[in-house]
């Protein structure tokens, strides 16, 4: 090859990579959206040139000694074994490295826990595998899961751009306002993690925790659950969406006609077909998890749905076991609404292999609770 | 210095056959019984590691479903830590320890038996926990409830007795060997004279025994919590999921440094042997190690700083935390100051000591980057941290136990290890090593989190460049298996001193050590 076709190889190279939007070999810390993450983000850069000196000094010394102590350049060993004042130095000299890198950590780590003055509050309930968003002062509130297909994961379709990193409802949030979010959780430790925000969180099952953010740019912001909570650990991502204030309210007002419509919805009189249509969906987003898309389930953790003998026994007691849960199996009156549980009981009795005939009013649910 | 050798009690009927290995109180029996032990368990947890690696070689679900990932992890980092490096270490005192002292063997030599052969039960429950059903135990080696009170399956509780088991024999160990070292020294070996090895695990044991109990009561709450009804990590019935991550923590901050301070006596052996000159810094190296071991006691919640516990705990924490950078400063200072001047040569011992210098502190600052509290924020549960353990455990720990073993082989076998295959061992580890976990820092800077079976696209190419070095690392090992072997067997016949640089008691007496050392103790001038 010449020297020409080397350089227009390169140059492909390079443009592939530019044009390739998922950061391929990304080194660093993500790219801070907030005034914390910025701080992190240099107070990491600062460690790394101070920790990067120390070692070229220590270890150019050090592989000086390699290359001109050595035996096989006649070297002769000396014998000294201590110097009072070397050694008093070398304890010194790093206890003012690190008062050098206490004080900036410590401003940072006093403006991370103001969370006063905050201008919205948001309740964040992590859960498995599932976060649930609850805008204290609007009234709105939803569940949000990954949007990535079963497909996708198994190899059998290909991965999208953002694979694992997407949901069916993102957080929104309006830009420039300090955000105080509440952190709590259903069943086990989650944490929330969103990087370019520079917060990670614990949610602690029956404790509430708070964090805060103030996000200036409008975009998406994507993160993960950061703390081991079970088998799909890996998927439950957090999408953040920040919006101008306008859009935001506008996305507000369309949350709450969403709501009401669903809640219109319950008092209808539904087919048993259209109800085990919709059921198909909630059971792949929320249920397929653990019992598994066809129903097999994962035995001796998550029974079988197929002939199992909730639901195919007594309509109640069906209900009541989704309304609220049994030892591992999560209550779900909080998560689903009345038209989505009444569903699901449709498809769990009349789909999955089971056919019983008979299923359960949305209203009837609504009753129940 | 006078040496006895006293072959003549090599016939006097001990047990032979297998009897001779279960019966056995001596030192040397056990030593060579916990290294084979620990041996095997690294292959076995290192397989599971190949495993993880395989299934994270590309993105998407390949081999494992996500919950027999998880599996794979806990049992990775509990068998690594519990089965591979701590036993490692104890045989290594078994073996060196009495020989460095000038003692005949340790002061329990029956409870020394008990001490290993209680490991075989615990390494089995933990093993064929595999099997039951429900799984192995799933939650991580931290066994952070609920997840871990929530996970139905028998493996858990198989699990808490195995570590109820080891935390015994660790005990009992640690008693074993703190009682020889302070009462049977050699006339004339004060504190001050002893290698350093010695120290270190004198401090190790202390360590033990103040932090295995912490962590028994720790399992036996979590064992009510599943069976009986309390809940003392359950909210619901008064208890907090938080109070275990400071009862675990408080024993796992130390269990750290029990697993670091012999691999630096270790290091502070061989380094003045190949730089034939003496040890700079001695004093300092014992003050250092204890300075460590007390601080490691008050640094625990930097494990927790995404809690929220509240800011005058993160700051103490972060200082604390921060603190222990400077005895573990003078130690690196004090093995180049050893080199300096010295007149070296490379044998495999050596080269694996200069590369636990070197890496281990890469392993440092990247501790050091995760004290500083708001940018452990961003890093804690990522690669990163993944990066940072391993830099200071493989290539801290398992490596100085590597560079000790061709150390001591000719002490051991009577013959010297093929030199040759040696160093390729070496240079195959370590590169290995630098390819699988190099990259994790990036990874994990770029924000993957660790225990995920699948993550998104823009971390695929570094997370193929970690399992092909994982790969090579794994089979790399094998090597050492063979050239372990290969020196048992036979080979040049080594001389009672083979290094000439050497110091020390345990090179007086002859290669390979007699069943029966100092029955009559050396005295140190
Ligand atoms: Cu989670």
């Amino acid at each position: 090859m010449n020297k020409r076709s080397i350089l227009s190889l390169g140059a492909a190279f390079l443009s592939v990579y530019a044009a390739n939007s998922h950061a391929a070999y990304a080194l660093n810390l993500k790219t801070p959206a907030t005034e914390i993450a910025s701080q992190i983000y240099d107070l990491h850069m600062m460690m790394i040139w101070v920790c990067l000196a120390i070692f070229v000094v220590v270890f150019g010394l050090m592989f000086y000694s390699i290359l001109k102590h050595r035996k096989s350049a006649g070297h002769v060993a000396s014998q000294f074994h201590e110097n009072h004042w070397l050694e008093v130095v070398w304890t010194i000299i790093p206890v003012i490295i690190l008062a050098g890198m206490a004080y900036p950590a410590t401003k940072t780590i006093l403006a991370m826990k103001d969370t006063a003055a905050s201008d919205m509050s948001i309740k964040v309930t992590g859960s498995q595998w599932k976060w649930s968003y609850d805008y204290l002062d609007q009234d709105v509130k939803f569940v949000s899961t990954l949007a990535t297909s079963d497909d996708q994961i198994h190899n059998k379709a290909e991965k999208g751009e953002n694979y694992l990193l997407e949901v069916d409802n993102p957080m929104v949030v309006p830009v420039g306002k300090k955000i105080k979010v509440l952190l709590t959780a259903a069943d086990v430790i989650h944490a929330f993690w969103v990087p370019e925000f520079g917060i990670k969180q614990d949610a602690i099952p029956g404790f509430v925790r708070e964090t805060w953010f103030r996000v200036d740019k409008p975009g998406t912001y994507r993160g993960q659950c950061a703390e081991l909570c079970g088998k799909a650990h890996g998927y439950m991502p957090i999408v953040v969406e920040a919006m101008e204030e306008d859009d935001y309210n506008a996305w507000i007002v369309a949350k709450k006609d969403a709501a009401a419509a669903a809640d219109a919805g319950a008092d209808q009189e539904w087919t048993k077909d259209d109800l085990v249509a919709a059921g198909k969906g909630v059971y792949e987003k929320n249920c397929a998890v653990c019992h598994q898309v066809n129903g097999a389930g994962m035995p001796p953790a998550f029974p079988a749905m197929t002939g199992s003998a909730i639901a195919t026994g007594p309509l109640e007691g069906h209900l009541d076991i989704i309304l609220n849960g049994k030892n591992i199996m999560p209550a779900w009156a909080a998560v689903l609404n009345d038209v989505d549980i009444a569903a699901v009981i449709a498809y769990e009795r009349n789909a999955l292999g089971n056919n019983t005939g008979d299923f359960i009013q949305p209203s009837a649910v609504k009753a129940a609770r | 210095m006078s040496t006895n050798t006293a072959t003549h009690h090599d016939d006097h009927g001990h047990p032979t056959g297998i009897m001779r290995w279960v019966a056995s109180t001596n030192h040397k029996d056990i030593g060579t019984l916990y290294l084979w032990f620990s041996f095997f368990m690294f292959l076995f947890a290192g397989a599971l590691a190949l495993g993880i690696r395989a299934e994270l070689f590309q993105p998407g679900l390949q081999f494992l479903e996500p919950e027999n990932f998880n599996r794979l992890t806990t049992l990775h980092g509990l068998i690594m830590i519990f089965g591979a490096i701590m036993p490692a270490f104890v045989g290594f005192a078994n073996w060196m320890i009495p020989l460095m002292i000038g003692a005949s063997d340790l002061a329990f030599p029956r409870l020394n038996n008990m001490s290993f052969w209680l490991m075989i039960p615990a390494a089995l429950l933990l093993m064929t926990s595999i099997f039951v059903p429900g799984g192995a135990i799933a939650g991580g080696w931290t066994m952070y409830p609920p997840l871990s009170v929530q996970n139905p399956s028998m493996s858990v509780d198989m699990s808490i007795l195995a570590l109820h088991i080891l935390g015994v024999s660790s005990i009992v160990g640690s008693i074993n060997i703190i009682t020889t070292i302070l009462n049977m020294r050699a006339p004339g070996m004060t504190m001050m004279k002893m290698p350093l090895f010695v120290w270190t695990w004198l401090i190790t044991a202390f360590l033990l025994i103040a932090s295995m109990p912490v962590l028994a009561g720790a399992l036996t709450m979590l064992l009510t919590d599943r069976h009986f009804g309390t809940s003392f990590f359950d909210a619901a019935g008064g208890g907090d999921p938080v109070l275990w991550q400071h009862v675990f923590w408080f024993f796992g901050h130390p269990e750290v440094y029990i697993m670091i301070l012999p691999a630096f006596g270790l290091i502070s052996t061989i380094i003045p042997t190949f730089a034939r000159k003496p040890l700079f810094g001695y004093a300092s190296m014992v003050y250092a190690t204890a300075a460590i071991a007390l601080l490691s006691f008050v640094v625990w919640a930097h494990h927790m700083f995404t809690t929220g516990m509240p800011v005058a705990g993160q700051l103490f924490f972060m200082y604390s935390t921060m603190l222990i950078s400077i005895p573990t400063g003078v130690k690196v200072f004090n093995w180049v100051a050893t080199m300096w001047r010295g007149s070296m040569t490379f044998e495999t011992p050596m080269l694996f000591s200069i590369a636990v210098v070197f890496l281990f502190t890469i392993g440092g600052f990247s501790g050091l980057v995760c004290a500083i509290l708001p940018v452990d924020i961003q890093v804690q549960d990522t690669y990163y941290v993944v990066a940072h353990f391993h830099y200071v455990l493989f290539s801290g720990a398992a490596m100085s136990i590597m560079g000790a073993v061709y150390y001591w082989l000719p002490k051991w076998t009577g013959f010297m290890y093929d030199e040759t295959l040696g160093k390729w061992h070496f240079w195959v580890t370590t590169i290995a090593f630098n390819v699988t976990f190099f990259p994790m820092h990036f990874t994990g800077l770029a924000g993957m989190p660790r225990r995920v079976p699948d993550y998104a696209l823009q971390f695929a190419e570094f997370n193929m460049i970690s399992s092909f070095g994982a790969f090579a690392l794994g089979i790399s090992q094998l090597l050492f298996l063979y050239i372990v072997v290969k020196c048992i067997k036979g080979g040049t016949k080594a001389d009672a001193k083979p290094w000439d640089g050497a110091e020390g008691l345990e090179w007086t007496v002859p290669s390979p050590a007699p069943f029966h050392t100092f029955e009559v103790p050396p005295t140190v001038k």
